[in-house]
């Protein structure tokens, strides 16, 4: 397969991926919102979103205070900003229409209409009591899209290129989640085993579609441990770091190459990592410095993934 | 302006009866409940559009993709009309194919007094960096989308030679499905001649004109990237190839060879079908600002390690002031008569010619010598004061870049309009693929002028496009 091919395939895959972690950041904000807490507690939730991706300094050009209006604008349909749901699913339809004869037609055009529908999208409904249909959108079209690539697309190379996109943009979403709502807990003003701190780490489940799984899982109260323990080791849990770690490795595998080894055994260390793993130990290290590592590891993987697959290689 | 009464019509005779090869479609027509016929004709747009069976319009924002328009009426021409026509096209790219080869290696054709030496090399289309080069088979033109005007019965014209990246077929085979998808029952009326192997046979021509040696080409189509207009077709094409859709940056030149970047690592190519122009395909060689390109191509190719289709340099014998010519080269290569007509024409950079044209703007159609797409063009007839005099001080400026023809009788075949099914001016692209043997899959693409009396079926200037069938009879 073409460089360029492959390079469109991973980064359709990570874009839709994207949009669909941005609405649930959004999402778990903004349920937070309703909940009952201490002053400037919304406001610092909406400037926390931005910090977990990075663009504070973006966002502070165009706007001055992190409320729920400027954040949500900034986020969803500011074209301007690459990371907002707009951007995403724009870049996801340019990757597949540059690659549209390598996907099936059904990947196309759920990725074309999927861009089509959120371009026209109203805006008036955001500003209401329907913006939680908007995200309920925007994950049941990544759903879509994900279905229409375990459904219709043959298990070859654009396949697990596809694949490989999803799962490293997953591992570093869920890890950002985790940690963001870690230091608000810690580092808040709000003392622990308070209804806050109870609402938080619920949100934080219900953010990866988690909450369910939790009570079925441990059958017990909320508590940071485990909730950590469930996001970050857990291999039953699909939005996990170590079932996101799984996918990477096995679709790294099976597109190995003669220059791949290294990044195959970086991904497999971390992997073993987590499989190994115990949440005490993550604990008595820091989770902060325990996931502010991790994602030093998953974009490490990144961009050996783009040197050894996808950037037009040099011709010596 | 041809007298409207004596424009061909492709269903109805002058007597006002039904040519016999459309009698069947007359009748289905007339049984078929309109409400069923308008349905189909919505359902037609749906599928187009959901496909995204689209071109790309320049200047047009990003994402806006518009529709060729499709007309259910076929073009139907009997098996015997067909037989001549195809005859003739064989003849002429074969000539044309001659004239190339002849022109970048001994040039006997100028020798031999037929062609103004200066009308071939001081040409822009010619290219001098392909002089002396060999090129497998001697063939220049593999695609060529030779475009056919019918005057009368059996009397058909040639208008131009398109030898450079003609384009269209995608939508030749796209018609066809979905006339079969539509209207089923209409092939089982008719014995219509099948076109859906010409990817096949476009993949089988390429390969045959491989380097020298190679077992096994690998064959990629050549695309400027998603923003042309044409991509659907290149994205198309590879796929039905079952080949590599690459775009310049995907190619880069090591060790004399021609090499594209894979997750595997450099992988050998060596034919290219290229959708590029001349002027792109090596910033080394021609334009230095190209990014769509490949650097060093150029070597490479004359060193003949990859083939390219078409080859550098076609657009020498498909300019229009060449075009003139090619009954002569005819004559001169193959020792025959041309089958096809040629539109007589007035060549401005001749003083006599030129006269002539100036006193008779209103009558002409005068169009530039390296145009295309329809543009650039003046159609005396339908043209204002205003028109007419910005026309005549161009060609007084630069008569070297005009040609003028009288305007042809093109024949009309009933469409679908705002107001019902009335007649509208088509012509026909038929694609001759040149390798082994010279090859085409019957018809062509249909375009119709979908304005009421225009004679532009160019897409970009709000053609349409209509199935065409041969009929296997």
């Amino acid at each position: 397969m073409l460089s360029r091919t492959a390079d469109h395939l991973y980064w359709m895959a990570r874009y839709i991926e994207r949009a669909e972690n941005v609405a649930r950041m959004l999402d778990v904000n903004y349920r937070m919102s309703m909940v009952p807490q201490a002053e400037g507690g919304i406001d610092a939730g909406w400037g926390a979103t931005l910090s977990i991706t990075g663009l504070e300094d973006a966002f502070r050009a165009k706007h001055s205070a992190a409320t729920m209006e400027s954040v949500l604008e900034f986020m969803v349909f500011d074209g301007t900003n690459s990371s907002s749901i707009m951007s995403c699913l724009r870049m996801a339809r340019e990757n597949a229409h540059a690659v549209r004869g390598t996907i099936t037609s059904e990947m196309w055009e759920t990725t074309n209409d999927t861009w089509l529908k959120m371009r026209d999208y109203p805006r008036w409904k955001l500003a209401g009591s329907e913006i939680g249909e908007f995200f309920e959108w925007v994950k049941f079209r990544s759903h879509l899209s994900r279905g229409v690539t375990l459904g219709t697309m043959l298990r070859d190379e654009a396949f697990h290129f596809i694949r490989l996109g999803t799962f490293l943009e997953r591992a570093d979403a869920t890890a950002r989640f985790i940690d963001v709502k870690y230091h608000m807990l810690v580092d808040g003003a709000a003392p622990p085993d308070t209804a806050a701190d109870y609402y938080q780490w619920s949100a934080l489940l219900r953010s990866v579609s988690a909450f369910e799984v939790y009570r079925k899982v441990y059958r017990d109260l909320i508590t940071p441990v485990k909730v950590a323990e469930l996001l970050i080791l857990n291999d039953q849990m699909p939005r996990s770091l170590r079932t996101s770690m799984v996918e990477v490795f096995e679709n790294l595998n099976a597109l190995s190459n003669y220059r791949s080894s290294e990044t195959e055994r970086r991904a497999g260390e971390l992997q073993a990592s987590l499989k190994f793993g115990r949440i005490e130990d993550v604990f008595a290290r820091g989770l902060h410095e325990y996931l502010t590592q991790f994602i030093v590891r998953v974009i490490d993987l990144g961009n050996r993934v783009s040197e050894d697959f996808l950037v037009p290689m040099s011709s010596n | 302006m041809a007298n409207p009464s004596s424009i061909y019509d492709e269903m109805n005779s002058a007597e006002g009866t039904v040519r016999s090869h459309y009698a069947g479609y007359q009748k289905w027509l007339a049984e078929t409940p309109p409400e069923r016929i308008a349905q189909k004709r919505a359902e037609a747009d749906l599928v187009f559009h959901r496909v995204g069976i689209t071109f790309a319009v320049y200047g047009e924002e990003s994402g806006k993709e518009r529709l060729i328009p499709f007309d259910i009426v076929p073009r139907i021409i009997p098996a015997q009309e067909w037989k001549q026509l195809a005859a003739g096209l064989r003849q002429r790219v074969k000539a044309l194919n001659m004239f190339l080869n002849d022109v970048y290696h001994d040039q006997e054709i100028i020798k031999a007094g037929h062609v103004p030496a200066e009308q071939i090399l001081s040409n822009s289309q010619y290219r001098p960096e392909m002089q002396g080069v060999d090129v497998p088979g001697g063939i220049y033109a593999h695609i060529a989308g030779v475009d056919v005007v019918r005057a009368g019965a059996g009397e058909f014209y040639v208008l131009e030679d398109n030898l450079r990246v003609p384009s269209g077929v995608s939508y030749m085979l796209e018609d066809r499905r979905m006339m079969m998808r539509l209207f089923p029952e209409l092939f089982s009326r008719y014995r219509v001649a099948p076109v859906e192997h010409y990817p096949d046979m476009l993949l089988t021509n390429l390969r045959a004109v491989a380097p020298a040696g190679v077992i096994d080409p690998t064959v990629v189509v050549l695309t400027p990237g998603a923003y042309n207009s044409a991509y659907f077709e290149h994205a198309f094409l590879a796929q039905q190839m079952g080949v590599e859709l690459v775009e310049g940056q995907d190619l880069f030149v090591r060790d004399e060879h021609l090499y594209m970047r894979t997750t595997q690592g450099p992988q050998r190519v060596d034919v290219i079908y290229r959708r590029i122009d001349d002027d792109f395909l090596d910033p080394l060689a021609f334009r230095p600002d190209s990014m769509l390109g490949v650097p060093g191509l150029l070597q490479v190719y004359r060193d003949g390690h990859v083939t390219l289709a078409n080859a550098i340099g076609t657009g020498v014998a498909d300019d229009k002031s060449i075009y003139p010519y090619v009954p002569d080269m005819i004559r001169f290569y193959l020792g025959e008569e041309p089958l096809l007509n040629n539109v007589p024409t007035f060549m401005c950079r001749k003083p006599d010619d030129l006269a002539y044209v100036l006193s008779h703007l209103d009558e002409l159609v005068v169009k530039e010598t390296h145009g295309a797409g329809g543009y650039g063009m003046l159609i005396g007839p339908r043209a204002t004061k205003e028109e007419i005099e910005r026309f005549r001080q161009l060609i007084i400026d630069t008569p070297d870049r005009y040609i003028a023809q009288p305007t042809l009788a093109l024949s009309a075949c009933p469409t679908f309009v705002d107001a019902g099914i009335a007649p509208r001016h088509i012509d026909l692209r038929p694609f001759v693929l040149s390798g082994k043997d010279i090859n085409m899959v019957p018809g062509g693409l249909t375009r119709v002028a979908l304005r009421e009396g225009s004679l532009v079926v160019n897409s970009s200037q709000g053609g349409g496009t209509k199935d065409t069938w041969i009929l296997e009879v």
